[in-house]
């Protein structure tokens, strides 16, 4: 089984955290990785810094601008990843940014490099299903994960274009919108869960304006996994290098809701 | 028979890529197969370059909007009403002008304008604005949001929105509400709401960015009136349709009024799309040579917006292009004294214009383009935008090289009056 299978593999909802790469430094990145694990986080996803995060709200972009201000290269977030896969050879890591950099040097080279970091998988923002040519078939074949984004606006007619050659698990996106905006209506995400789970045959993850321990917890009564980012990226710009303590501690509450959200109905 | 032009700038030497029978009907060839004006593939590629690279939340309405073009285009009474405002809303056919002193003064072809700085608005953003907002009440949209650079798009927008009685939100760098302040008070006068951004360098590509975040959040009831020859397709497309008028127009005028075409066109590219608008209905005429001119800001080793002579191919906004960027794909951010050139990409068809060698593309400097735009002032008393101020200082430089028996037809996308503030500031002048 592969990392990120086991990791939706346990018997309960899984909790998937997202930090930005390089926030505030290349060097403070370590402490906050291993923060979230400690908290108990099941799947990483690191971001990629991008100068244009036009998916983003302004809680991740400032950290994508941090990471860039504070000179992170794709080298620096290839290297924070390969030190900790050899930290933690058990924790799925995911990289999730933006077209550009990830193809810069070509699709091939991109995915021959998250080999060799063990990053198990690739969310990219900007590359619907339509321009797959561009990064799917060099992650497939290399075997790593394109783990793709679902919306509000991905209709049943949609799903199955969205589906086929994703694999890892699917990130439904609940709101139309940008990351850290207001949080879907817990009837909406049912619903689209709902629907999706019944064509879908990898594991389902909601994410974007999951923010506290109850919201988390309702969507992991309904889903396989829950993502919160910008509620996490906040730490970080508050506390900066300082910010593990802080990170840990909210992963922990997080993940306690997330990973009892079942037995509480039971 | 036209003479071939004698030209020394080693840019415009080159083959000129796929031979074909001359033609000089009124009406432009429609696509033949191996004709320059059949792209994009029905993906949306022009060549390798174009594309729909944007978030899943906005693709079901990206291939909507794409279905909704396709239908607009088939039918008579959507191309009867983009005429009949064209004519009378905008005051097209814009005039084509041989301009007798500037001509004299530079010793060589014979140079002749288009003039879209005549068009309602002052530019020729107004032709695409007219076509979009048609689409956008087609598709039952209730909110308009553009971005801006120079501010000529803004207003065209606002104007469209004040004339159909939509709300209207325009977004636009911090740096460029700075020094396009009229521009900023005329879309307010229009009713448009201006929002300032502030992320980057605050100019054109982060308005870009703050559009998307705002229509994928409100993907319902909102269109997004894209400016430029750029963008997700069908946008590159559509705009490239929409300001295909200023060719059209400017082809059958020149076959009227001297009865052959021009030898050479220029035009100045931001985006591309005064540029693609012109080009676009010559493209299959063999004998015209085309001429793009980016802007090189302070120069090509220093700042500047020319994402041909100074980029790579890589994704941006919707589609895979020449961008300004690092060696890791970050963008950087462009230079321009003109606010209407300063981006730092491309709209993909140029990009494939390029690359089959169809169209050279050359890039002036800030000081160059101020010359032009003073020696235009001089000697035809036109007041242009410092964008066409760039295609004035390479027909400059290209016109003297040609024989007084050829013509140039360069586009005179936009009217100075926004500038004259800031051309007064670089001149040293206080007003
Ligand atoms: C007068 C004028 N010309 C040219 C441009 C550049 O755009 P494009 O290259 O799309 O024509 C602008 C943009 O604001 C403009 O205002």
């Amino acid at each position: 089984m592969t990392r990120l299978a086991s990791a939706f593999a346990k018997g309960r909802p899984a909790l998937v955290t997202f930090v930005t790469g390089g926030d505030p430094t290349p060097d403070a990145t370590a402490s906050i990785l291993d923060a979230l694990v400690e908290g108990g986080a099941d799947v990483i996803e690191l971001g990629m810094p991008f100068t244009d995060p036009m998916a983003d709200g302004p809680a991740i972009q400032l950290a994508n601008l941090r990471s860039l201000g504070a000179g992170t290269k794709t080298a620096d977030i290839l290297r924070i990843a390969a030190a900790f896969r050899a930290r933690h050879p058990e924790v799925p890591l995911v990289l999730m940014g933006y077209a550009n950099p990830m193809t810069v040097r070509g699709a091939d080279w991109f995915a021959a490099e998250c080999v060799n970091a063990g990053i198990d998988g690739v969310i990219c923002v900007d590359i619907p299903p339509e321009e797959d040519p561009e990064l799917g078939p060099a992650l497939r074949n290399a075997g790593v994960s394109l783990i793709r984004l679902a919306t509000p606006t991905t209709d049943a007619a949609r799903l199955p274009a969205v589906l086929e050659g994703s694999s890892g698990f699917l990130y439904y996106v609940s709101v139309a919108g940008i990351t850290g905006m207001q949080q879907a209506v817990q009837a909406s995400i049912d619903e689209a869960v709902a629907r999706i789970k019944a064509s879908a045959t990898i594991p389902v993850a909601v994410g974007f304006g999951v923010r506290t321990p109850e919201q988390a917890a309702a969507i992991a009564r309904v889903a396989d996994g829950v993502v919160v980012g910008s509620a996490l990226v906040d730490l970080v710009a508050k506390h900066g290098a300082d910010a593990a303590g802080p990170v840990k501690e909210l992963t922990a509450a997080l993940a306690a809701a997330v990973h009892s959200a079942r037995k509480e109905i039971a | 028979m036209v003479k071939r032009a004698r030209a020394r700038d080693a840019n415009l030497d080159k083959p000129r890529g796929l031979c074909q029978s001359r033609r000089m009907s009124a009406e432009p060839t429609g696509a033949t197969p191996n004709s320059f004006r059949s792209q994009p593939d029905d993906r949306g590629h022009f060549g390798q370059f174009g594309g729909r690279y944007v978030a899943e939340t906005l693709m079901p309405l990206i291939l909507d909007l794409e279905q909704e073009y396709r239908r607009a285009k088939a039918d008579p009474a959507f191309q009867a009403e983009f005429d009949d405002l064209l004519e009378h809303y905008v005051g097209r056919p814009s005039p084509l002008y041989f301009a007798p002193r500037l001509t004299e003064e530079l010793g060589g072809a014979q140079v002749w304008f288009k003039r879209d700085e005549l068009n309602h608005t002052g530019a020729h953003k107004i032709n695409n604005c007219i076509g979009q907002i048609l689409l956008a009440m087609r598709m039952g949209k209730t909110r308009i949001i553009a971005e801006t650079g120079a501010g000529q798009h803004g207003v065209a927008t606002a104007t469209v929105c004040a004339r159909f009685g939509l709300p209207c939100v325009i977004f636009m760098g911090a740096t460029d509400v700075e020094r396009q302040k009229p521009n900023v008070f005329r879309m307010k006068l229009l009713g448009a709401e201006v929002v300032p951004v502030t992320a980057g360098a605050g100019t054109l590509k982060d308005a870009m960015n703050e559009a998307l975040r705002d229509w994928v959040a409100n993907v319902n009831n909102t269109f997004y009136i894209i400016g430029t020859a750029a963008g997700p397709h069908p946008y590159p497309e559509l705009v490239r349709d929409f300001q295909s008028v200023i060719g059209k127009e400017a082809r059958a005028q020149m076959l009227s009024r001297i009865g052959r075409l021009p030898d050479l066109l220029v035009a100045a590219i931001g985006g591309g799309s005064n540029a693609i608008g012109l080009f676009h209905p010559f493209l299959d005429d063999t004998s015209v040579r085309m001429l793009g001119v980016e802007a090189a800001g302070h120069g090509l080793d220093k700042e500047h917006a020319a994402s041909l002579a100074g980029g790579r191919p890589g994704i941006l906004h919707g589609n895979k292009t020449y961008l300004l960027q690092d060696e890791d794909g970050q963008i950087t951010e462009g230079h321009s004294i003109s606010a209407g050139l300063d981006y730092p990409g491309i709209g993909p068809e140029h990009a494939w214009l390029k690359e089959i060698g169809r169209v050279d593309y050359t890039s002036v400097t800030d000081t160059e383009a101020l010359d032009g735009f003073q020696l235009l002032c001089r000697t035809e008393g036109i007041i242009p935008a410092l964008e066409p101020a760039h295609a004035i200082a390479a027909v400059k430089k290209v016109a003297p090289t040609m024989g007084k028996d050829q013509i140039i037809l360069a586009n005179l996308c936009g009217r100075g009056d926004k500038d004259i503030f800031s051309v007064a500031e670089h001149l040293g002048v206080s007003l």
